[in-house]
């Protein structure tokens, strides 16, 4: 299974996204350059975090007018997983590929520690090997990652079942003091209507062996191979 | 290159002088002291050059023989540090030092301080030393793997130091952030002696293949020198001779046009496209356009290659009109590399750059006559031999007194402080709240530590480990100085900084391989303040020695004083470690309740220096911790066996606090909070058995099963080692006691104190004062 990991000039996770995808096994990864204009025959697509540009402007404001994300845009509307994390989900949103927009943390701080997130929904390519409502131990690295929406939308996304991972306590609580940077609904990632756009703060890339203090990230490989095996079937 | 170059050998270059440039001041003994030259120094200048310089020449010999170019105080004494060992691939001289770490690898690390610029605007001064840092690390042709920092700060009640303070963090932060190398570690210390001078040092680590390990080197008579990266600007001119000078109150404002400012998605770029042109095998050579700008990195590339370079000033890349050769010459705009290309690939080398949007022109090239020749639109405006240049700054051996101010500190009769007995639970707590002492997550939390997924040890323990991905072995890396031991006694401070690096390495489980320093004092010409520089000199070459931890580089700082009066000496140690297994990685925090709670080494009735007396009394006196060098080898050597053959659940550097601090820290520092019950026997006063900072010690715990195994391990290698407690549960009680004192309370409340102090104090500066 080929997957392509973009790099934009600013992108700092691409090489971790990669390792993550050939430790986990099973996918085929390539980087693909912001200046491209065909993904290539991917099966799927992975938007690093970083700072596209860096991001000088408005998080991930310029990086959606890559030629690159012309291509990613195409695949998407064609039903194919897409997976934006960090910097990544920011690009999504601003190209219109997922709804609202990521602010800056409540405590205008940069932070990066390991939060817990809760499964929310199972129904996605990428969440189907967890348990609902499991609870994962991720690190967060990000200055803007306030998730934010009008209400119509935020009800939308509740209703739809569409809220993937949401900050919790280490016990699955909505706690205030687990919402690390005043995102609404306790919203960590989101996917778009057709449930094949996913977009993220924490880094699933970075929990995937047990040397770096947690492997809660490898479900959503699992997943999305499981949903590309089946796909390809 | 322009087409009104001349080329070289038309010309003899002893006969070409230049002519001064219309609108170029005379040069008066004014004009050669605003540059920071002495009157001897010009006499030399002269003797050099065999008639007087130009402006820009003069301005050129300003900055390569300013302390920070030409570490003229400060050369004679580096000498005496050792620098070699058979995994030593590159010592001092370089961009970084660069070491043999096993399976074809180099590991390049290097610390630079970025002082002066921090005091005077925090934020761009520290982002753009993390960027110095890492170019340092890049040019070598290593990819940077980790940064750490060390910062000094005047105590935080003042609003000023919090905002250098938060600025500083906020800058580090951002920097390293947005180029996406983690932060693995580092230390701060707050004392009213870095009020007006923070101290900030940044470090970084960089790995290669050992093929890939390139040189500042611009040989080959004919190759095109390039500059690339970013345009050049009036940022920062005279940054060099800044930083050696001391500050006064003037200097916040009149300073700013030469604080440089950082642009990391730049960095990102050039750390790729440099990159990928030292492994394309289109360059001979490149280094860092950092402290003295096009100057340094030409003349000194020059230099080392025993080349000469002449350069043409119409060719530099500017983001202003009208700029003068002087100007670009000394101009330290940020994320700009000197490239040595061979000739004919320049096509070649813009291609890469261009790759990563960004530019590289040709604005001279390598020549044989040793001359570092500057032309404007075809003229010459300066005409310099460079290996006079580049290493015939005078040095000086200075007179070096110790102060009287120390002498009667270090007299000071300290047994009135060590009277207290019975219940020290609130002097405890108090401890505790100190920011010196209290969890510092509210610093490493703004930084991104786990970028590049491979990040073992996090900030917060002993030491930061970074795994070798593809193979079993990691790397580990430290900074260490406490400033009150080394203003009480500068040799044995150092010592201590190169003690405590060494602990702090071997309690991660990691051997200690090799150390790069950053000397941060006051003005040497003040003959107590060359006192300090010689003898934290001699100290760190005696323990480095010992060791067997050669120094490979590193920074020095002089200068640093405010208004006449001098930071404490600071001589910061950044030390890397080897661990064969990444799963011996050992960490400084209590796993399990009911494990065995050990110390090891020996508790002395010491209080001199401690953040104790600091704290308790306002008191910086006495005699600075004895230091046994032979004792802490042999500790190094225990704990890492132990270590070594998985014998620990944790192991923790007894420092700043004393075991107290050190229990404390061991106790929450982890993912739960376990209570600890410990019965000490000693019938020392108990202020020095909780407090004291007795040097050499190490708190460990381990199963309960392998406590004679650790004892017989301790005992092999001739440490004292006794168990002194046992883990207690999650959210237990917190008790300390011997025969004559105590301290009791929770756990829970420990932790509170802990966590809780930075962000407190710091809370107080967003309702005060934007950062």
């Amino acid at each position: 299974m080929k997957v392509a990991v973009i790099t934009f000039p600013g992108s700092n996770c691409d090489y971790d996204c990669y390792h993550a995808l050939k430790t986990l096994g099973g996918f085929e990864p390539e980087f693909r350059w912001h200046g491209d204009r065909e993904l290539k025959g991917v099966d799927a697509v992975f938007l690093p975090g970083g700072f596209s540009y860096g991001d000088y402007l408005r998080s991930g404001a310029i990086a959606r007018f890559s030629p690159i994300m012309e291509a990613v845009r195409d695949f998407a509307r064609s039903g194919g997983p897409v997976v934006g994390i960090c910097n990544g989900f920011q690009v999504l949103c601003e190209a219109g590929l997922l709804p609202g927009a990521l602010l800056a943390n409540e405590s205008l701080l940069f932070r990066s520690y390991d939060i817990h997130i809760r499964v929310e929904t199972l129904r996605t390519p990428f969440t189907s090997a967890y348990e609902r409502h499991q609870v994962l131990r991720i690190p967060i690295a990000h200055g803007d990652g306030n998730y934010h929406a009008d209400d119509e939308v935020l009800a939308e996304l509740e209703g739809e079942d569409r809220i993937v991972f949401r900050y919790v306590s280490p016990a699955g609580d909505l706690t205030p003091e687990a919402n690390p940077n005043g995102s609404a609904h306790h919203i960590a990632g989101i996917v778009n209507e057709s449930r094949n756009v996913l977009g993220m703060m924490p880094h699933p890339e970075r929990a995937v062996e047990p040397v770096l203090g947690s492997t809660d990230g490898a479900g959503l490989f699992a997943s999305l191979r499981a949903h590309l095996e089946g796909a390809l079937a | 290159m322009s087409d009104s170059t001349p080329t070289t050998s038309t010309v003899d270059p002893e006969t070409v002088i230049p002519a001064p440039r219309p609108g170029d001041p005379e040069i008066t003994p004014e004009v050669v002291e605003a540059h920071g030259l002495s009157p001897e120094e010009y006499e030399r200048v002269v003797g050099v050059m065999g008639r007087t310089p130009t402006f820009t020449e003069l301005g050129v010999f300003s900055a390569m023989w300013s302390e920070h170019c030409g570490y003229k105080n400060s050369k004679r004494l580096l000498s005496l540090l050792p620098t070699e060992a058979p995994w030593v691939i590159q010592g001092p001289g370089e961009n970084a030092g660069v070491i043999d770490v096993g399976d074809g690898m180099a590991l390049a690390f290097k610390i630079e301080s970025h002082n002066h610029p921090s005091a005077v605007e925090p934020y761009q001064g520290a982002a753009t030393g993390v960027g110095g840092i890492l170019r340092d690390i890049f040019t070598m042709g290593a990819r940077p793997i980790a940064v750490l920092d060390s910062l000094r700060f005047g105590d935080l009640d003042s609003g000023r130091n919090r905002y250098l303070f938060a600025g500083v963090v906020k800058g580090v932060g951002d920097y390293g952030n947005c180029v996406g190398i983690p932060n693995i570690g580092g230390e701060v210390f707050f004392d009213r002696a870095y009020d007006g001078n923070p101290l900030v040092n940044a470090m970084a680590l960089g790995l290669m293949k050992r093929e890939e390990l390139i040189k500042g080197e611009a040989s080959g008579t004919g190759n095109p020198i390039m500059a690339v990266g970013a345009r050049t600007g009036r940022d920062g001119i005279h940054g060099a001779t800044f930083a050696s000078e001391e500050l006064s109150e003037d200097s916040d404002e009149a300073s700013r046009p030469q604080v440089q400012v950082g642009d990391p998605f730049t960095e990102k770029l050039l750390l790729e496209a440099s990159l990928e042109l030292i492994r394309s095998g289109h360059i001979v050579g490149i280094q860092d356009m950092g402290a003295a700008g096009v100057t340094s990195s030409a003349s000194e590339m020059a230099g080392r290659a025993g080349s000469g370079v002449e350069l043409e000033m119409a060719d530099v890349p500017v983001r202003e009109e009208g700029m003068t050769p002087y100007e670009i010459l000394l101009s330290e705009s940020q994320e700009r590399m000197l490239v040595a290309a061979r000739k004919g690939r320049e096509e070649d080398v813009r291609k890469i750059l261009a790759k990563w949007e960004l530019e590289a022109e040709v604005i001279g090239e390598v020549t044989d006559d040793g001359y570092f020749r500057i032309l404007e639109d075809g003229v010459v405006v300066a005409n310099i031999p460079a290996l006079p240049l580049t290493d015939g700054c005078p040095t000086y051996e200075r007179e070096g007194i110790e102060g009287d101010d120390v002498k009667e500190a270090r007299a000071r009769d300290l047994t009135e402080f060590l009277a207290p007995e019975g219940d020290l639970t609130d002097p405890f707590l108090r401890l505790l709240g100190s920011p010196n002492i209290a969890s510092k997550r509210w610093i490493y939390d703004q930084f991104d530590t786990t970028v590049r997924t491979s990040t073992v040890v996090r900030p917060g323990s002993d030491a930061g480990v970074v795994r070798l991905r593809g193979s079993r072995k990691a790397i580990a890396a430290t900074t260490d100085c406490n400033g009150r031991y080394c203003w009480l006694n500068p040799r044995e401070g150092a010592k201590a900084a190169v003690a405590e690096a060494a602990r702090n390495l071997v309690c991660t489980g990691a051997l200690p391989t090799a150390v790069t320093n950053n000397l941060n004092f006051g003005n040497p010409l003040k003959p107590h303040i060359y006192f300090q520089l010689r003898e934290a000199v001699l100290g760190m070459a005696e323990a480095c020695s010992l060791f067997e931890t050669p120094v490979t580089g590193g920074n020095v700082s002089l200068f640093n004083e405010t208004d006449g009066v001098a930071i404490y000496p600071t001589p910061v140690i950044g030390m890397v470690g080897l661990l064969d297994d990444v799963d011996q990685a050992t960490r400084a925090f209590f796993t399990h309740e009911g494990d065995a709670i050990l110390v090891l080494g020996e508790t002395r009735e010491e209080i001199g220096g401690s953040e104790y007396l600091y704290r308790e009394h306002d008191l910086v006196a006495g005699e600075a911790p004895l230091v046994d060098l032979l004792a802490e080898r042999r500790l190094q050597h225990a704990v890492l066996g132990m270590a070594q053959k998985g014998l620990l659940r944790s192991a923790h550097d007894c420092a700043e606090g004393g075991l107290a601090a050190a229990l404390a820290e061991s106790a929450v520092g982890g993912e739960k909070a376990l209570g600890v019950k410990v019965e000490l026997t000693s019938r020392l006063a108990p202020v020095a058995v909780f407090f004291g900072e007795s040097t050499g010690r190490v708190v460990l715990s381990c199963a309960p099963d392998d406590e004679s195994r650790v004892l017989d391990t301790a005992r092999h290698h001739g440490v004292p080692a006794a168990r002194i407690g046992t883990v207690g549960n999650e959210g237990g009680a917190f008790a300390i006691r011997t025969p004559l004192g105590s301290i009791e309370t929770s756990v829970n409340e420990v932790r509170t104190r802990y966590f809780g102090a930075l962000p407190a104090l710091m809370e107080r500066t967003r309702s005060e004062e934007p950062v």
